[in-house]
């Protein structure tokens, strides 16, 4: 059903068009007669859920992947791509969703790596830098070029990935999930600059599935679903909700339907915790908090403010410097209690990054189903391990939380990011605890499995489970926590009834501003 | 966002087809080799494959070999599972040695059955020991166990040269040999025990090790994927953030692991010395630990594997020496040369092969692989 419009008469030839772009994997059609097309000096977005073959259509237009069959036409010529050597000559440049920059060395060294110009380096480097501060000065897109690029925050590490393609002479731009890393403030930055871009003549392509970038950046909107486009609109004419609808192939709800708390007994108390890194840094400082059963608390928070660790703290992988944490009647830090202990207490953890910490995926399904309970004594007596109860156990949960595909022996790494995250979901929450700890329970995760991770964390906080939940989507934690947490450089920095809380208020909040002077 | 070469290959494919192209391209440059120094190729691994497999001597040698190579492979894959790279294996076999001739120069008068428990134990405590140290000064200090297990090595040597020298050596001898173990405390050989069941075996150094060998290598698969502690050290090799979320303790899983493969290493002692030598020598270890390596890296770590490669380098091992008796322009450094062909080919370049293969099988398409997601 791709049907792209007709360009008029006399306008430039589209900066890229895809004609009936086919690929298998084995038995996978990653993407289906793909047919697509970019009006140059645009922003237009790719939105789809995880496997719907964005992904592995931009590795074709970059050249890591070939197509099976289908042209591809850049400025209107037809351009054979074999390598990403020749996209780059084709005037084609890429900013992956993880850099690909050397951390040790300077922005520009960066920038020259792989255009070295010559054997002088000095030469090159001369050159490149006069090149970039006039780039720098056209676009706004100011980087401190003599700075170890592993210094620099990923906001202005992603420019210099845009500024090494505007380099080497890129005229249509790709951005692979470019927020991913970013703060909200950033992202909006980013926004800003890509808008600037297309008004200087570049097109920019950005491939994301989240809905509020597409609406907030793009000109035009490509959805895919299963490999095929399913829609071509004007961005300015869809809405969120059509958009999700799309990608998904049903009406999904964006936001899930929330009953008033009933907060119970204090759970979990955290007692002035304090941390410090290996370097001596703050991490934590004095942070206090009770849970109650039957409510969420949600931590909002620029990545990187302290969230992550207070997790670990409250999960014991790592020990505070000072402070309590009370569970069951018991300060958990003075007891020297670990994970293992913790979990015997009724303690279940989400990590925030499932696939370092939540999953080890080279094992299979099954396997992972036991991890960090594989001690108990239903998977086996004395030291043995019985993997026909684990395996069918595993195989049950899957049915319950919806795991596709059913295998319990598939390894973790094969499945999607959103079934992934719904295995640990599924063994945390199987565990029955009394209090979950989550992080960014939606990180990567499809919209359609988005609904179901939030309708399930809301079913456990009715049934009498205190939950605390770190996310760097604000969203989430505005449509879901009943009390909200601000962290700002390791403190809590100011609380929020969850009912009402305004978006722009906590956001002030997040970036530092003291409370009554917003 | 996968760049490319990041394909995977079915199961059998990574399994069986990989280590065989492995080893055919292994076979391909030994042939030229051979032909370089004017003999036939074919006739030359016709003489190999006879001299490994074609008479009762030469299986008996060839499993005598497999043996050391079993349990020096299955001491690699231990603490491979575990995250570690054990090169130390050479230097935890010779220290093994020394607690299994103690225990037979001194015990080898209780009965036979007593003894071998003990013997087992005495080669298993030493190698243990000897790993052990690599082991704490990984999980407590954090210094590569790849450096401190090769260093191990040259200190087991010095070690075993200053004790058989100074202080093992047999009265009036002039060799540094210990002196010889009582009968009592001897393998009984693979004709003894054949025998016993009327059974007719020519004379090979082959012993009852072999057995305990297999052993070994059922015990080690249990360990790893039927119970709890073995699926812990497993999770803290593959996953060492998956590790501490779990509650893993990755410094014991270290120590363990590297525990249970020196005690593995120690075993050698059990064939070489119990089994063929009947006394303690310099250097009966031979190389083993180290082949060892190439044999748990072609058997993926898995003991079913590395029995074939186990088996494999046993076969090349007697296969080698028995070439060299019979052509006059292959000598024995020949031999070693054809034997590092494979280990080569097998073990540090056990990927040549892998990017060509995965792309064939992407054009090729094929049932097996079926990505849930992209």
């Amino acid at each position: 059903m791709t049907n792209p419009a007709e360009a008029p008469a006399g306008a430039p030839p589209p900066a890229l068009e895809l004609l009936g772009v086919d690929k298998r994997f084995g038995p996978v059609h990653a993407n289906r007669a793909v047919s697509l097309r970019v009006a140059a000096g645009t922003v237009h977005a790719i939105i789809g859920e995880n496997g719907a073959g964005k992904s592995t259509l931009m590795n074709i237009v970059f050249g890591y992947h070939q197509a099976d069959d289908g042209e591809i036409r850049i400025h209107g010529r037809p351009a054979r791509i074999r390598r990403p050597h020749d996209a780059i000559e084709a005037g084609v440049g890429m900013v992956h969703q993880h850099f690909m920059l050397v951390e040790a060395f300077t922005t520009l060294e960066n920038i020259v790596l792989g255009a070295e110009g010559g054997l002088r380096l000095a030469d090159g480097l001369a050159g490149a830098r006069a090149s970039l501060e006039r780039l720098a000065a056209d676009y706004g897109l100011a980087v401190p070029l003599d700075r170890p690029v592993g210094e620099l925050p990923v906001g202005l590490q992603q420019r210099v990935e845009i500024l090494k393609a505007l380099h080497r002479g890129a005229s249509l731009l790709i951005l692979d999930e470019p927020t991913a890393m970013l703060t909200p403030g950033e992202a909006d930055q980013l926004f800003a600059l890509l808008r600037r871009l297309r008004d200087e003549g570049k097109t920019v392509l950005l491939v994301t599935h989240k809905l509020r970038e597409v609406m907030a950046v793009s000109d035009r909107v490509t959805v895919m679903r299963q490999g095929a486009v399913v829609a071509d609109l004007d961005t300015r004419s869809t809405s969120p909700a059509e958009l999700a609808e799309k990608m998904v192939g049903r009406a999904v709800q964006l936001q899930v339907e929330r009953t008033p708390s009933k907060p119970g007994a204090v759970l979990l108390e955290a007692r002035s915790l304090d941390l410090r890194d290996r370097h001596g840094i703050a991490r934590l400082r004095d942070v206090s908090f009770a849970l109650h059963a039957g409510e969420i608390v949600g931590i909002a928070g620029v990545a990187g403010n302290g969230q992550t660790e207070l997790l670990e703290v409250l999960a014991g992988m790592r020990r505070p410097d000072a402070g309590e944490i009370h569970l069951g009647g018991r300060d958990l830090v003075s007891c020297g209690l670990g994970p293992r202990e913790r979990r015997a207490l009724g303690l279940a953890h989400v990590p925030e990054d499932r696939l370092a910490a939540g999953l080890v995926g080279a094992f299979p399904a099954w396997e992972n189903a036991l991890l960090g309970y594989h001690h108990r004594a239903a998977y086996g007596t004395g030291p043995l391990l019985s993997p026909s109860v684990a395996i069918a156990e595993c195989g049950r949960r899957m049915e319950t939380f919806d795991v596709r595909p059913r295998l319990p022996r598939l390894r973790a790494s094969a499945f999607s990011g959103g079934n992934q995250q719904k295995l640990v979901l599924a063994r945390e929450i199987e565990s029955s605890p009394s209090v979950l700890l989550v992080g960014q329970p939606t990180r990567g995760v499809d919209i359609g499995a988005i609904e179901a991770i939030h309708r399930r964390l809301l079913q456990l906080r009715d049934a009498g489970k205190a939950l605390l939940l770190v996310s760097v989507e604000l969203d989430e934690i505005l449509g879901l926590a009943d009390r909200i947490l601000v962290m700002h450089d390791g403190a809590i920095v100011g609380e929020r009834p969850g009912d009402g809380a305004s978006e722009r208020e906590i956001g002030f909040l997040m970036a530092g501003g003291r409370p009554g002077s917003a | 966002m996968k760049p490319r070469g990041a394909r995977e290959l079915p199961g059998w494919a990574d399994w069986a087809l990989l280590p065989a192209l492995n080893l055919v391209l292994a076979l391909l440059i030994a042939a030229a080799v051979v032909a370089l120094v004017g003999e036939s190729p074919l006739q030359a691994f016709r003489l190999m494959a006879r001299g490994a497999f074609g008479s009762q001597e030469g299986i008996g040698y060839t499993l005598f070999y497999t043996t050391d190579f079993l349990f020096t492979g299955l001491a690699v894959a231990v603490a491979f599972h575990a995250g570690h790279f054990n090169i130390g294996g050479e230097g935890q076999a010779y220290v093994g040695g020394l607690g299994i001739s103690l225990a037979a120069l001194h015990l080898g008068h209780w009965p036979f059955w007593i003894f071998l428990p003990t013997a087992i134990a005495a080669g298993a405590l030493f190698g243990a020991a000897w790993a052990a140290i690599p082991a704490w000064l990984q999980a407590r200090r954090g210094s590569h166990i790849v450096i401190t297990t090769i260093m191990m090595n040259f200190l087991a040597s010095a070690l075993m040269t200053y004790l058989l020298v100074n202080v093992l050596i047999a009265p009036g001898q002039q060799s540094p040999e210990s002196a010889p173990f009582p009968r009592g405390a001897l393998m009984p050989s693979a004709r003894a025990l054949l025998g016993d069941v009327g059974l007719h075996f020519t004379s090979t150094p082959l012993n009852l090790s072999f057995l305990i060998a297999l052993g070994a290598c059922a015990l080690v698969w249990l360990l790893l994927w039927r119970t709890k502690w073995g699926f812990a050290l497993r999770v803290a090799g593959a996953s060492p953030g998956a590790a501490a979320y779990a509650g893993i303790s990755p410094g014991a899983a270290t120590i363990w692991a590297m525990l249970i493969s020196g005690a593995l290493a120690g075993c050698v002692g059990l064939n070489e010395l119990l089994g063929s030598q009947h006394n303690l020598i310099l250097d009966f270890v031979g190389g083993a630990g180290f082949v060892g390596i190439a044999v748990a890296l072609m058997g993926r770590n898995h003991p079913l594997g590395i029995l074939a490669a186990a088996l494999l380098f046993g076969a090349l091992y007697q296969g080698g020496s028995e070439l060299s008796f019979d052509m006059p322009h292959v000598n024995r450094d020949l031999v070693v040369a054809i034997q590092g062909l494979v280990v080569l080919l097998c073990g540090a370049l056990e990927g040549l092969l892998r990017a060509p293969l995965a792309a064939l099988f992407a054009r090729f398409g094929n049932r097996d692989r079926a990505p849930a997601g992209d």
